[in-house]
């Protein structure tokens, strides 16, 4: 297929900034939800404090939606925008596998998973050089966007449709891939933080990147 | 430096009241609803070909016991001597708009052909519990009853008060007819503890925890849930907002 003459196609930029809205408000509205009960479990069941593998602290109101503890108006939005995340995720993968995107610019070549080049990567991303790799992405970049589009999301997704117990029954399969109720819900909450980090990490490096022109190709596409 | 956190602490909090304001509005209340409405469609259409059953358990996966929680207790002194007397005279009203109305006692609701079945309860605030539950199924009381074509929702009605206003639950007569939908008096083998909603109380196991009404007195088939408490067709809903399907 021709290359797309931006740097970043149309269902790119929409899916990015989709995903940007989405995760920002289900990540703060679902610590409103940790709230209601601040304890995770492994396994189909649990309740009782000496079941938790983790107490969970409490998170303030400037952190989570809304600004104040409601579990019902929190779940709102966690239920509104699973939705969009959800479906925005899917019509991306479509297109990106359809107009190359994945395999041209996400998928790492055999000779960038050689660990020399990963080493020299880490030693570019240390002189703070982002202009260099082969392709649009170094193999870092490479790993981290396929670590988010292809496993952190999809876990966030599958997880929390697991924790519906109306889907659960639709596929029961699903809560038994991801070892009981409760064991989904602590990986849902282990991914959100490292969704998290993922955030904060690609907020700096934008930062030093030069966040202008890389958010206005964002936006517009920029050029190749 | 100092300026650009100070804009960053400006922008955090325009961005949390703006999502407030949002959360309030009428229209962000309609596109919820419809959220839900979709999230019920997929769970339903994605379970192809057969009936969406929730999980069942074996005896081994039991909780060490069984959390009570919302109301722990009914506090009149009816509720009181029934549970002195064993709940031997307790009353289960079947009405609204069925052609057979009438109530059934402890022993007609033992007499029914039973379900048991063991399945994981979720609250709602994230916690689960496993417990053996056993009751005719809602289904065999509908039957029974002849509820009407009109009939879109069933209705439950409690004797627990919480917060001076009436428990009460609602589903659909896709959950009411469901299998798994049983009246249960029974957990865990023994006569259902107070604290779990003693004599009787509804399960209802594609939902979360707060539709599972207990101390249930009465079972009305309705056509439309607008004039009931106050509308939404529950106590958690009526009160807070909570969603009406709790399937999600």
């Amino acid at each position: 297929m021709k290359k797309p003459r931006k740097r970043h196609a149309l269902s790119t930029r929409l899916w990015h900034w989709i995903s940007a809205v989405s995760l920002i408000i289900l990540f703060m509205s679902g610590l409103n939800i940790s709230n209601a009960h601040r304890r995770l479990y492994w396994g189909d069941d649990g309740f009782l404090p000496e079941q938790a593998w983790l107490e969970v602290p409490r998170f303030p109101g400037w952190a989570t939606i809304p600004d104040y503890y409601s579990l019902a108006a929190a779940r709102d939005w966690h239920v509104l925008f699973s939705l969009l995340l959800g479906f925005s995720l899917l019509a991306f993968m479509i297109f990106a596998f359809a107009n190359g995107h994945m395999k041209r610019d996400i998928f790492a070549s055999k000779r960038e998973w050689k660990p020399s080049s990963i080493l020299k990567d880490i030693r570019e991303h240390l002189k703070f050089n982002f202009e260099h790799g082969e392709g649009k992405y170094n193999i870092l970049q490479k790993i981290a966007y396929a670590s988010v589009i292809l496993i952190l999301i999809p876990l966030m997704i599958f997880t929390g449709m697991v924790m519906s117990p109306g889907m659960e029954a639709a596929w029961p399969w699903m809560t038994e891939i991801f070892g009981g109720r409760q064991s989904a819900r602590s990986l849902h909450f282990i991914a959100a933080w490292l969704l998290f980090g993922f955030f904060v990490i690609h907020i700096l490096l934008v930062l030093a990147a030069g966040p202008i022109s890389q958010v206005r190709a964002m936006i517009t596409g920029g050029k190749e | 430096m100092m300026q650009r956190r100070n804009f960053l602490v400006a922008a955090g909090a325009a961005f949390l009241n703006g999502c407030n304001e949002i959360g309030e509005t009428a229209w962000f209340g309609k596109l919820v609803e419809g959220a839900q409405g979709w999230h019920r469609g997929l769970h339903r259409a994605l379970g192809v070909g057969r009936i969406p059953m929730a999980p069942e358990y074996t005896r081994a996966d039991l909780s060490p016991f069984f959390r009570g929680n919302g109301s722990l207790t009914v506090d009149t002194e009816a509720y009181r001597a029934a549970e002195a007397n064993g709940f031997a005279n307790w009353r289960l009203a079947v009405g609204g708009l069925v052609d057979n109305p009438g109530e059934l006692s402890m022993d007609d609701i033992r007499a029914l052909p039973q379900r048991t079945q063991i399945t994981r309860h979720d609250c709602v605030e994230g916690w689960s519990a496993i417990g053996e539950w056993t009751g005719p199924q809602l289904s065999t009381i509908l039957e029974a009853a002849q509820v009407r074509p009109e009939a879109n929702f069933i209705v439950f009605r409690c004797a627990d008060n919480l917060n001076g206003q009436d428990y009460y639950e609602s589903c659909d007569m896709d959950d009411a007819i469901h299998p798994q939908t049983i009246i249960a008096h029974r957990l865990n083998g023994d006569p259902l503890p107070v604290r779990n909603g003693a004599p009787l109380r509804l399960r209802i196991e594609r939902q979360l925890g707060y539709k599972h009404a207990k101390y249930l007195t009465g079972i009305d088939a309705v056509a439309s849930l607008d004039d009931i408490g106050e509308g939404k067709g529950g106590y958690w809903e009526d009160r807070s907002g909570y969603q009406w399907y709790a399937g999600i």
